[in-house]
């Protein structure tokens, strides 16, 4: 047989591709259809966020870290402001806490509503995408009716919430319970145990436990590996300690553990368990002032801090250094999704260039939270 | 009937019912403004908003606004969001590529001006419209869906204005 003589390609994808979900250029070396190796390359939305807490206020930063991963804001204004109140001592009213619990975990459906929609784009089908955004469409109009904006909202301040909840906010949210609770059965219908979304999202993307776990990968990627790891129970933070709710892992269904589709499924499985969050906190909101420990002026004392909270990516942290002034000295962000891509190398090679598409939706990154 | 009741007294119906009367531009300004294909291309948070419009509680698609992956097929780029230096080379090599007539829109406080990283980005572009020309500004840090549509019926009115025809003599 004459020798069939073969050379690597190499391509660019990116950072204008409707699959990268958002800017991000992905140099692969190709062999035919087979992906060889994967180069992300990263920095075409860095918007300076570390360069900007330097020049700012404390409070000032609040609405740049809402820009860092748009998709879900009030948990990067929590671990933000977690560690500011750590700082400073300041004790938060437990009206503030079950709000922020609500609305964290609120904002956690609306960003699952959007990896979900966005995957099944991925795969070639459109219609979960505007299934999922009518839902996502609601949770939106509940912020907005609390704090005025539907994306980006300023809302956790130091030692408490810009604005209390409107008098209809509690019904509200029941309604959107009952109302989204059976959807959730219409997405495992539409697409997790759709034929063709198995064949393209089961046993792509393996990622062992012990490659996960040497990476730093957190939040449901981690957990879709098969560990039962999040800082809501193993390090609980605000009042999360009082509500009963479980951690999903992925089990032995479709595929493999730590393959897409188990990575996709975590996050629909973690849907249901926010829900019973929020079903928990709502009916038991405290009376009080929502404002009645946010200080005059935020000056934490000379000190660092290490915050970090679950985010819907995984664990999201802010190293806080303070030198006593009104102005931060200095601080760091550690992303989830930064940490988080950094796996897509390991486990691409070696499978269809098409595939990297899926295994890319199942990581669920946001650049602005990459390039910060 | 759309079309009748859309173009102006001008039209004549004849008895038989299938033959009128307009000008080349009218009816080219009429197909070019119902089908303003958008290039499918986000930038930052503001590219959520844009998603957010055009799925199913905004719409877009009753607009003849669908996205379009490659930039030889559209009509209008929605600059959506931050646009760092790094982006900027990249978006106006994308501009190039669309074919003319072309239409801009610059979605949020960023792209019009640099938006909250106007003082303190070092690597970010002060406004899209210093590397390519705009054609209508829509203010928000989001704009609101709301925000979007109006802006892009703005262009449709400037498409509206607009006569090929002179532009092909010119040329
Ligand atoms: S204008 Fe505001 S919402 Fe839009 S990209 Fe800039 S920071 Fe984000």
């Amino acid at each position: 047989m004459p020798e069939v003589r073969t050379e690597e390609m190499l391509i660019n994808m990116g950072p204008q591709h409707p699959s990268t979900h958002g800017v991000l250029r992905l140099f692969l070396t190709l062999e035919g259809e087979i992906v060889k190796d994967v180069r992300p390359y990263i920095g075409y939305l860095h918007r300076c966020f570390e360069k900007h807490t330097e020049a700012m206020t404390y409070p000032q930063v609040i609405p740049y870290t809402d820009r860092m991963d748009y998709l879900n804001s009030m948990s990067n204004e929590w671990s933000y402001v977690l560690g500011l109140e750590k700082l400073m001592g300041i004790e938060v009213p437990e009206r503030v806490e079950y709000i922020r619990v609500v609305m964290a975990e609120l904002q956690r459906i609306a960003s699952h509503l959007v990896a979900l929609g966005t995957y099944g784009n991925d795969a070639g089908a459109f219609t979960p995408f505007l299934y999922s955004f009518i839902d996502r469409e609601k949770v939106l109009e509940l912020f907005e009716i609390t704090c005025g904006a539907r994306l980006l909202y300023n809302y956790f301040w130091v030692g408490g919430l810009s604005h209390d909840i409107p008098a209809n906010f509690q019904s509200k949210v029941k309604a959107f319970i009952k109302e989204f609770e059976p959807n959730i059965k219409m997405y495992n219908d539409l697409l997790s145990y759709n034929k063709i979304f198995i064949e393209r999202t089961a046993n792509t993307g393996i990622l062992p436990l012990d490659v996960a776990i040497n990476a730093g990968a957190t939040g449901p990627i981690l957990r879709a590996s098969g560990l039962k790891y999040d800082l809501r129970k193993d390090e609980p933070y605000s009042i999360y300690h009082k509500f009963d709710f479980e951690i999903p892992v992925a089990e032995q269904e479709v595929g493999t553990v730590g393959d897409s589709w188990n990575r996709y499924m975590v996050r629909i499985k973690e849907m249901v368990q926010s829900l019973r969050i929020i079903e928990q906190a709502i009916d038991n909101i405290p009376e009080g002032d929502v404002s009645s420990a946010v200080p005059k002026r935020v000056k934490p004392p000379v000190g660092e801090i290490y915050s970090r909270t679950e985010t819907p990516k995984g664990e999201l942290g802010y190293y806080i250094i303070s030198d006593g002034s009104l102005n931060p000295y200095r601080v760091k962000a550690r992303s989830p999704s930064f940490v988080n891509l950094s796996i897509l190398p390991k486990i691409s090679k070696g499978h269809m260039m098409a595939d990297l598409v899926m295994i890319l939706g199942s990581l669920d990154i946001v650049l602005g939270c990459i390039d910060r | 009937m759309g079309i009748l009741n859309r173009l102006d007294s001008r039209i004549e119906q004849f008895e038989t019912g299938n033959l009128m009367i307009t000008s080349v531009d009218k009816l080219l300004n009429y197909a070019r403004l119902s089908s303003m294909w958008q290039m499918f291309f986000g930038l930052a948070c503001c590219a959520i908003e844009m998603m957010a419009t055009s799925a199913s509680h905004y719409d877009l698609d009753r607009f003849g606004i669908i996205p379009r992956p490659s930039p030889r097929h559209c009509d209008i780029i929605l600059i959506s969001g931050t646009v760092t230096l790094k982006m900027a080379s990249r978006i106006k090599r994308l501009y190039d590529q669309m074919p003319e007539p072309k239409y801009v829109l610059s979605m949020g406080s960023c792209s019009n001006c640099g938006g909250p990283y106007w003082e303190h980005g070092y690597h970010v572009l002060k406004g899209i419209d210093r590397i390519i020309p705009v054609d209508v500004y829509v203010p928000g840090c989001p704009p609101r869906p709301e925000a979007l549509l109006e802006g892009l019926l703005k262009v449709q009115e400037k498409i509206r204005t607009q006569s090929i025809a002179k532009q092909i003599k010119k040329a």
